[in-house]
């Protein structure tokens, strides 16, 4: 059979024109759909980003939140609540919450502005400038080197600012492994500071970062929080709850899927019709192949070979291009937002195959159908 | 031993029924020996490229039985009756139906690979019956870059390459000249045809009746003579 799908092969490649054609139609299709899906996973990547920075294992949460964004505060009683569940190792608070800047030109800047635990300041960034305990000096406050750094006119230590008619004075200058996807600069402080400086209702506290015992504790915990009229998810339950609310309650998620939608028939249509046209050329020379005494389904290896082929070198080509194209973009405006993940490229891949699945059908059915007496009358 | 390579009894195909039913191939019976080659000739629409089909098993007669080499062809099942075109049967299509996209070497080694002989010793047997028909130099070459003889000659090396025991010439000189033609015939006559092969030419070109060891004539699906049956 190797060399029945050597011929095939030659068959293939050696019509360049066709070829080329059918690669292109893949490869395009490819590269639209990567490049959608995997600008909707940066985008998620950017929504969660608070979630994935701050590192807590569980998050306490009102049960009406949806995103980080929407935090409803909480009352400090259920932080002492949770703190007393048995498997919980360890709770503290987060506030998280946005407010507006004025700069030293006099400018207003909005900022998302994170008050870690004073204690602990679990869920602190890496510093690259400045020293953490610097964060508890007066008006202490770190700014984050990411995207949307200059549009705090790339302020150093000791540079001071205005939030709510209080002073500031940037402390530490620290990087974080994603920036929030509102495109507005991130300040962390202590969490008495961010409350005191930031306006709001009655209660502070945004959530309650919670470290169990172990991942057996999980569980119970879920149990007693559910108990106390609040709900607590894990970090990637969070991320989960973040993506879906954007995927189906945005339009964002339908928008995307249609966007892939389109990519997938456009290369369905473009390589099916040409895939289709290179068969119906060759027609007479699979009849040949009949008469000889080729066998049906060495026929039908040949073509769906052919049309794997041609599938997975464009699916190569596709994923090639929009890994150049993403690269070249994020070099260019380093808020970019796209990652390619094994999701999309799993995606991707299955609709390929799908493609390939279907130029090969449509063409199998002509082949299976030829009559070798068809050569002989000519 | 068995002396005879074809032997059809009765064959009679028609197409389409009621008052449209044609007879292509009506009653026809005749034998071929090895080492014969034999011309069925006739009008065009006298049914010959029909006869041709029924005796190489790909189309079904109505009626009637073909043995190639003692085998009943038609009490074969399909997937039989192809492994029986593939190793016993090599065609020459009047069209030749090489493929453009592959090599001279590679169109010669089909067959062989279809019977699954490894590539590289395909390739090498492709090469021997290159050289058999002149085109040794040829065989990196694409069909399309060989004059029509040159073609013709490289259906023919395609064809015996698998050592048929029976080989179907379909018109071989309607794309030629009369010269090479008659070449061409003349060479299947002198390098092919052995104790173990049958030759069966299809022709209307009189020009090349010469080299027929017995003719057969076919007239609206009949063959006009007794069939000279061996068997």
């Amino acid at each position: 059979m190797i060399g029945i799908l050597k011929i095939a092969y030659r068959l293939l490649v050696n019509d360049r024109g066709k070829f080329i054609a059918t690669l292109m139609g893949i490869t395009f299709s490819v590269f639209l759909m990567v490049q959608v899906t995997s600008l909707f996973s940066g985008m998620m990547k950017k929504a969660s980003s608070t979630v994935t920075n701050t590192g807590a294992k569980m998050w306490v949460m009102d049960r009406s939140v949806t995103n980080v964004a929407s935090a409803i505060p909480l009352p400090d009683y259920v932080l002492d609540s949770v703190r007393s569940i048995d498997g919980v190792r360890y709770a503290v608070p987060l506030y998280s919450g946005g407010a507006l800047l004025r700069l030293r030109d006099g400018t207003y800047q909005p900022v998302t502005v994170l008050g870690l635990d004073d204690t602990s300041l679990l869920g602190r960034p890496r510093l690259v400038a400045g020293n953490i305990e610097d964060i508890y000096a007066e008006n202490g406050f770190i700014a984050v080197q990411d995207a949307e750094f200059p549009k705090l006119q790339n302020p150093a230590i000791g540079t001071e600012f205005e939030l709510n008619d209080h002073r500031g004075v940037i402390v530490g200058i620290a990087t974080v492994p994603a920036s929030g996807l509102f495109g507005m600069p991130t300040l962390y402080t202590t969490f008495s500071r961010a409350a005191q400086y930031i306006p709001s209702m009655r209660y502070t506290m945004s959530f309650v970062l919670v470290e169990p015992r172990d991942a057996a504790a999980i569980p119970h915990i879920r149990e007693e929080v559910a108990k106390l009229g609040y709900d607590v998810v894990t970090d990637d339950g969070f991320v989960d709850r973040i993506t879906h609310w954007y995927t189906f309650r945005t339009g964002m998620g339908m928008n995307i899927l249609m966007m892939t939608a389109i990519a997938f028939l456009v290369g369905l249509s473009i390589s099916g019709q040409t895939f289709y046209t290179f068969v119906l050329e060759n027609l007479e020379k699979f009849g040949a192949l009949k008469a000889i005494g080729a066998k049906s389904h060495e026929l039908v290896a040949m073509i769906f070979f052919q049309a794997i082929v041609t599938g997975l070198v464009g699916y190569g080509l596709g994923i090639g291009l929009c890994s150049g194209m993403v690269a070249l973009a994020k070099l260019r405006m380093p808020d970019y937002a796209s990652i390619i993940t094994y999701q999309n490229l799993g995606l991707a891949l299955v609709m390929v195959l799908v493609i390939a699945a279907f130029s090969g059908y449509i063409a199998v059915r002509k082949v299976l159908r030829i009559d070798p007496y068809d050569i002989f009358r000519g | 031993m068995v002396n005879t390579a074809i032997d059809a009894r009765g064959l009679t195909r028609w197409f389409g029924e009621g008052d449209t039913r044609t007879y292509a191939v009506r009653d026809a019976t005749f034998a071929a020996r090895f080492h014969e080659m034999l011309y069925i000739v006739g009008p065009s629409g006298s049914g010959k490229t029909t006869l041709l089909s029924i005796i190489s098993g790909i189309l079904r007669p109505n009626s009637g039985t073909v043995a190639i080499d003692g085998t009943d062809v038609w009490g074969l099942r399909e997937r039989q009756i192809a492994a029986l075109r593939l190793g016993k049967i090599g065609f020459v299509f009047q069209d030749y139906h090489l493929f453009p996209t592959l090599s001279t070497r590679e169109n010669v080694a089909v067959p062989l690979v279809l019977k699954r002989v490894a590539w590289n010793e395909a390739m090498r047997t492709a090469d021997i019956y290159l050289d058999v028909v002149g085109l040794a130099k040829r065989a990196g070459l694409p069909p399309t870059r060989l004059s029509g003889g040159e073609q013709q000659r490289v259906a023919i090396a395609r064809a015996i390459a698998a050592k048929p025991e029976l080989l179907i010439l379909d018109e071989p000189t309607a794309s030629l000249d009369g010269d090479t033609g008659r070449k061409i015939v003349e060479f299947v006559k002198t390098q092919v045809l052995d104790d173990h092969t049958c030759i069966v030419v299809v022709t209307h070109d009189d020009r090349i009746y010469s080299f027929a060891d017995r003719i057969l004539h076919m007239e609206d699906g009949r063959l006009l003579d007794d069939g000279g049956h061996h068997a």
